[in-house]
């Protein structure tokens, strides 16, 4: 296969020290193998998230995912758009949508941009790195690269929402997305199908504003990992990543429960499976540690 | 009371729908809601609402502007989005909440306390003088903004996370002193108030 | 054709029958015992070549009873549609085959029950006439329809383009009913958006131009005679004039009042003027003719309520206990009417349940919405004059508060109730020789059972709402349009098409002599003879279709057209007189009679299953394909309808030693699904009197057991003759085997 190549919107959790760098660092390892290259959009800003609503309209927000949008277009002509977070993708995406579909509001959106000096068209696709895995290459081509299968390990897909809503993955149902699973067992690993919270909402950024209400939800989405018999939880989101794993302690101490279920990302699965190494992998960036894709990676 | 505020009561009267339709993100949407409380039943915060979307549309349609926003309900979607995927009739319920949230915003009548708000405030600040999140800022920000006690209470609650975070590199204490930023702040920064005017005119222009 | 009978019995070899079955051995049986004339064997009975076989014996050799024994009278009706010949099937492979596994052991009870199922049909078909029609029918084929709304003058202009003259009856001086007191109505095309002009006018048009169609205004129906190609009717004007002309068949489009707000005091009729119905509603908007709608005090409306479900749904005394469909769409047709004149005009429909039935109906519900109509779910409890306006006191079921709007004018969402005529379970039919014309009666019927169509429930001429569009209990008579149940008026327009297609299909039948749905194309009737009834009135009273009158002399007078062919006169006839040509008490009897009775030691009971044609027996045959094996002790006769049980065969089973007797019908009561409405029913208060029989006998109770059976049943169909064949297990065999 030739090399293939995105334009690349990595966003502020995956930076260096920040809470998804390890995901960025699996990433990397993954497209390595992939021979898939990430050129990053330069000067990219925060899309504001799911929570710059507060502070930010429509049009402030609109406008920054549309700067992004612009520097891409010059930088990155012709390329598909693709992100790694959920939430950048969703926002940019919605973005990228919207002023395809309203010419007022792209007129206006470009009022605004023309402030530094940029212009928006909006016609890159914008694209989540799990749609380039499934449709630019797909599950087969995917397990060919496998060179350390995955085994015996049982794996909770935890899909969560906003890869999953309100676009989804093509071809996937909102209340039971598989492509989770398929990537699981395609990596070699045992998928836990029956998984209940797969598609269960983390509290999203509310885990900071309203940490209560959050743990329960998270409580029930470990729980039921462990109900499924699940080694560990596989997320595609960094937020989800981040509250699923972090609150556990809090959690315990709460419940009396006994939680310690290692939660990692698609391309840290695949990072392994395709037989690089444990930082490679960014299985350093765990805070609990996935012990058997420690092993694994370590033969 | 905001100026906006007075203004806007005085231009829409009594018809708090209309209001919303010509001012709120996707507001012309409220009236499309067909009661059938799926939305209510699909929401992950569900139980805490105090007047879960199908209600507040309800209320929205009886007239109950004060009510709605001095609500603390809409700040409470965690954009799940399940709503969305969820209502028959196709309403883009996510949305039209963070809209009425800004909207109460705005007029400044949404809760003063209200945790979510206050976290939001924090992250907008937080991206638009620096073009990219400061995760660290953000955090103490988040643990602080119930004030000094609380917030040391907080941090050191969440102090195990920061050192469990801080030993797999994904938090830089560094970023306290600068951090992440875009390179093009003015730029950016003109962007965004640029857009804010335009926003800002439009609510003032519109005939109801 | 001579009136000598002469037998011939066709064996078919195919389908494996030949391979597991002596098929020698039952025409051997056939020609011995039951004395058929001819008796042939064939290895593909139904292929053209077998076919030609049996026709050539009817053309050239004089058969005309012919049993063909070979598969379920349910299959292969083509092939062997014989004409001129009375006919009938032996079911060897749905009945004994299909059921029976191929084995050794099971060699020998499968072979004698197909030979009990060859001398059944055999002797069956030897107590058959051949069905002839009775000549009673006129041939007419004109249609009367009766009300001249939008349903009845569809069916009339519908019957028009088919060729079929009509004469549209009309109780008014104008046609258009309650359609023409409309401003517009609800949209029937894309996109469902906004209000659509009643094309009521275009209707009328259409009626006056037409030269196949007759209109009498101001006119009543005075009288009703006859049956299907021969009705009769006196049309009655105003004034008191009087014509009686002939038709084939007959439609009832009488159509519906609106329920009567004055029996709704608390939500405000009849104490402020600016409440009012749907109706009136549109009444004053017809007069404002598109300008601002005033209410009573001269204002313009700024300001309107809608409340659903005014004395309807409702289970409170007085008020209606059912939907009547419309309401929703029409308020909402109506908050238009404001909303479209001055968006500005504050329009709310208070509703419990929303439902907008129909292609459009979702479409048109969202269509207010987006013009600004506001949908309360709320339940009105009182609405009070404010002077200029009304108060309406509600409880708003979203936010769970009791709460009040200030409108000028509210609109009460008031139901209909069908003008359905007399209701003749509550009003007798006057004596004969006693009879008059009732001024609340439709169609003044002279039918011995009452005046008027059955009505089905709430009111409504119907027989079943779903099975049986339009047709009622009386054939060649269809309502159409909300007589029949509540509807809008697309609703009603379907309806009249579909019911003048039902009247031309029934005086077409008519004409021919053939029974109308469900045994549709029969050409046999009901007879009597004379001398042994006993005028015990049975008969008339029990046919579900009132087919049956009295003569002068108090003896019944069958009415052939009006006749469904169910039997379940004959099933009533304490001294057996009743008969059709090709079903009888003997068909049947002698089908009983004539199966081999093994005697008590044999440890081969004999279980007698009288399954109804509709559904159990399509259920037995269903279960065969599936390969559901039931006992080789049953012998399955299928019956017409459970209704034409005469308890005479129950009663000789038990006393030539039937070991158990199993009968299957159709589910009866409220949800009842028996094709001739009241035949299982019926049959089920004889079935009562069974215990009697079964005591002079000094026989267990549970040698009889009745049952409804639906199609669908093809699992439980056979487990119910297996259990039979469990209990005479467990209590023995019968005493009577001689």
């Amino acid at each position: 296969m030739a090399k293939k190549e995105y334009s690349f919107y990595p966003g502020c959790s995956s930076q260096k020290g920040a809470s998804a760098a390890n995901y960025m660092v699996s990433v990397d390892a993954m497209c390595e193998e992939l021979d898939v290259q990430l050129n990053e959009i330069p000067d990219w800003n925060c899309c504001a998230a799911s929570i710059g609503y507060a502070g930010g309209g429509e049009l402030p927000r609109l406008a920054m995912s549309a700067r992004n949008l612009a520097l891409s277009e010059q930088a990155n002509p012709g390329q598909d758009v693709v992100a790694t977070c959920a939430a950048c993708w969703l926002a940019t995406k919605e973005t990228q949508e919207r002023l395809h579909e309203d010419d007022g509001l792209m007129e206006e959106t470009n009022q605004a941009l023309s402030a530094a000096g940029l212009n928006v068209k909006a016609d890159q696709n914008v694209r989540h790195m799990v749609e380039v895995l499934i449709e630019d290459f797909g599950y087969d081509e995917l397990g060919k690269h496998v060179k350390r299968p995955l085994e015996g390990i049982k794996i909770a897909g935890y899909v969560g929402c906003q890869t999953n809503r309100p676009f989804g993955i093509d071809g996937e149902s909102y209340e039971n997305p598989k492509y989770l699973d398929k990537l699981v067992e395609t990596m070699g690993a045992e998928p836990i199908e029956s998984y209940e919270k797969k598609v269960q909402c983390c509290g999203g950024a509310l885990a900071f504003s309203e940490q209560d209400k959050s743990h329960e939800l998270i409580k029930g989405i470990i729980e039921a990992a462990y109900d499924g018999g699940a080694d560990m939880i596989v997320t595609p989101c960094p937020l989800c990543q981040a509250n699923v794993e972090l609150y556990q302690d809090h959690i315990n101490a709460k419940y009396n429960t006994k939680f310690k279920m290692p939660v990692v990302y698609y391309s840290t699965l695949m990072s392994v499976a395709y037989g690089k190494d444990a930082k490679q992998a960014g299985l350093n960036g765990q805070i609990i540690k996935a012990k058997q894709l420690e092993e694994i990676a370590g033969k | 009371m905001s100026n906006l505020n007075t203004e806007m009561i005085e231009k829409y009267r009594n018809n708090f729908l209309k209001e919303v339709t010509a001012n709120v993100e996707e507001g012309e949407w409220v009236k499309m809601c067909m009661q059938c409380g799926v939305c209510s039943g699909s929401c992950p915060f569900g139980p805490h609402w105090d007047h879960p979307p199908q209600e507040l549309f309800m209320m929205i349609r009886a007239g109950k502007r004060e009510e709605v926003l001095t609500s603390s309900s809409m700040w409470m979607c965690t954009s799940c989005y399940n709503c969305i995927v969820r209502c028959p009739r196709g309403l883009p319920i996510t949305h039209i909440m963070h809209g009425l949230a800004h909207y109460a915003d705005r007029l400044g009548m949404a809760p003063k306390e209200q945790p979510t708000m206050k976290f939001a405030h924090k992250f907008w600040d937080n991206i638009v003088k620096n073009g990219r999140v400061n995760e660290l800022k953000l955090s103490l920000g988040v643990y602080f903004m119930n004030g000094i006690a609380e917030g040391i209470k907080t941090s050191l609650k969440m102090q195990a996370v920061g050192l469990g975070m801080y030993k797999a590199k994904r938090l830089n204490p560094m970023e306290f002193f600068g951090g992440h930023t875009v390179k093009d702040k003015s730029g950016m920064q003109a962007i965004i108030e640029k857009a804010k005017e335009i926003e800002e005119a439009k609510i003032k222009k519109f005939e109801g | 054709m001579s009136d000598e009978k002469k037998i011939g019995t066709y064996i078919c070899k195919g389908c494996g029958i030949g391979d597991r079955i002596n098929t020698s051995q039952m025409a051997t049986i056939a020609e011995r015992e039951c004395k058929s004339n001819v008796t042939k064997e064939h290895d593909f009975l139904c292929s053209a070549e077998g076919v030609k076989m049996i026709q050539d014996d009817i053309d050239n050799d004089g058969v005309n009873h012919v049993a063909i024994v070979a598969c379920s009278r349910r299959a292969k009706t083509e092939a062997f549609n014989l004409e001129n010949v009375a006919i009938t099937r032996g079911n060897i492979r749905e009945g004994v085959l299909w059921v029976r596994p191929d084995t050794d052991e099971a060699q020998e009870t499968t072979q004698e029950m197909a030979e009990d199922y060859t001398r059944m049909a055999v002797f069956e078909v030897g107590a058959m006439n051949i069905p002839q029609t009775s000549g009673q029918s006129e041939g007419r084929k004109n249609l009367l329809v009766v009300g001249g709304g939008v349903s009845g003058m569809t069916a009339a202009v519908e019957a028009a383009k088919a060729g079929y003259a009509s004469t549209l009856v009309e109780k008014t001086g104008s046609l258009g009913g309650a359609a023409a007191k409309a401003w517009k109505r609800i949209p029937e095309h894309t996109p469902y958006a906004d209000p659509e002009d009643t094309g009521v006018a275009e209707l009328i048009a259409a009626v006056e131009a037409s030269d196949k169609i007759e209109v009498h205004l101001n006119s009543t129906i005075t009288k009703t005679s006859g049956a299907p190609g021969r009705f009769s009717a006196d049309i009655t004007t105003e004034s008191g004039s009087t014509t009686t002309e002939n038709f084939g068949a007959i439609i009832q489009t009488s159509g519906y009042t609106e329920y009567d707000a004055n029996q709704l005091p608390h939500l405000g009729y009849g104490k402020s003027k600016n409440v009012v119905t749907q109706a009136e509603l549109d009444a004053m908007a017809l007069e404002a003719n598109g300008g601002p709608i005033k209410n009573a005090d001269g204002k313009e409306v700024q300001s309107v309520v809608f409340i659903q479900c005014a004395g309807q749904r409702s289970e409170e005394e007085g008020h209606l206990p059912y939907c009547s469909g419309h309401c929703c769409l029409t308020s909402i047709k109506q908050a238009m009417y404001f909303k479209d004149n001055n968006p500005d005009i504050d329009t709310t429909v208070m509703f419990s349940d929303l439902r907008t039935p129909g292609a459009g109906g979702e479409d048109f519900y969202r269509s207010g919405q987006d013009k600004g109509v506001i949908f309360t779910k709320g339940i009105a409890s009182e609405v009070t004059d404010s002077g200029g306006g009304c108060t309406v006191k509600f409880k708003d079921l979203i936010l769970d508060e009791e709460t009040t709007a200030d409108a000028d004018l509210v609109v009460l969402a008031t139901g209909q109730v069908a003008n359905a005529g007399v209701d003749i379970d509550e009003v007798p039919q006057d004596e004969p020789g006693q009879w008059e014309v009732s001024v609340d009666s439709i169609l003044n019927m002279d039918y011995r059972q009452g005046k008027d169509v059955p009505q089905l429930r709430h009111g409504f001429n119907d027989s079943h709402f779903i099975c049986f569009p339009y047709e009622t209990r009386r054939t060649g008579i269809y309502a159409a349009g909300p007589v029949r149940r509540p509807m809008d008026m697309l609703q009603a327009k379907e309806d009249a098409t579909g019911a003048a297609l039902k009247a031309i299909q029934a005086a077409e039948n008519a004409d021919l002599g053939r029974a109308a749905h469900p045994r549709s194309g029969d050409l046999s009737f009901p007879s009597f003879r004379k001398e042994g009834c006993t005028q015990c009135k049975r008969c008339t009273v029990e046919c579900p279709f009132g087919a049956i009158d009295e003569d002068e002399e108090r003896y019944p007078l069958f009415n052939e057209a009006r006749c469904r062919r169910c039997g379940t006169c004959m099933g009533a006839c304490p001294v057996r007189v009743i008969s059709f040509e090709n079903y009888s008490v003997d068909t049947v009897g002698n089908q009983i009679k004539n199966v081999e009775m093994p005697d008590e030691f044999d440890e081969k009971p004999r279980i007698l299953v009288l399954a109804c044609e509709n559904d159990a027996y399509p259920a037995l045959d269903m279960a065969a394909m599936k390969g559901n094996e039931y006992s080789a002790f049953a012998r399955v006769i299928p019956i017409r309808c459970l209704g034409s049980t005469n308890l005479i065969w129950v009663t000789d089973a038990l006393n030539s030693g039937y070991d158990g007797v199993v009968l299957m019908g159709c589910q009866k009561g409220e949800n009842y699904q028996c094709h001739f409405v009241k035949g299982s029913e019926i049959a089920n208060v004889r079935m009562s009197k069974v215990d009697d029989t079964l005591q002079s006998l000094s026989l267990e109770p549970e040698r009889v057991a009745t049952y409804e059976v639906a199609i669908t049943d093809i699992e439980r169909a056979p487990q119910l003759i297996n259990d039979m064949a469990e209990t005479i297990e467990k209590i023995g065999m019968s005493p009577f085997k001689f």
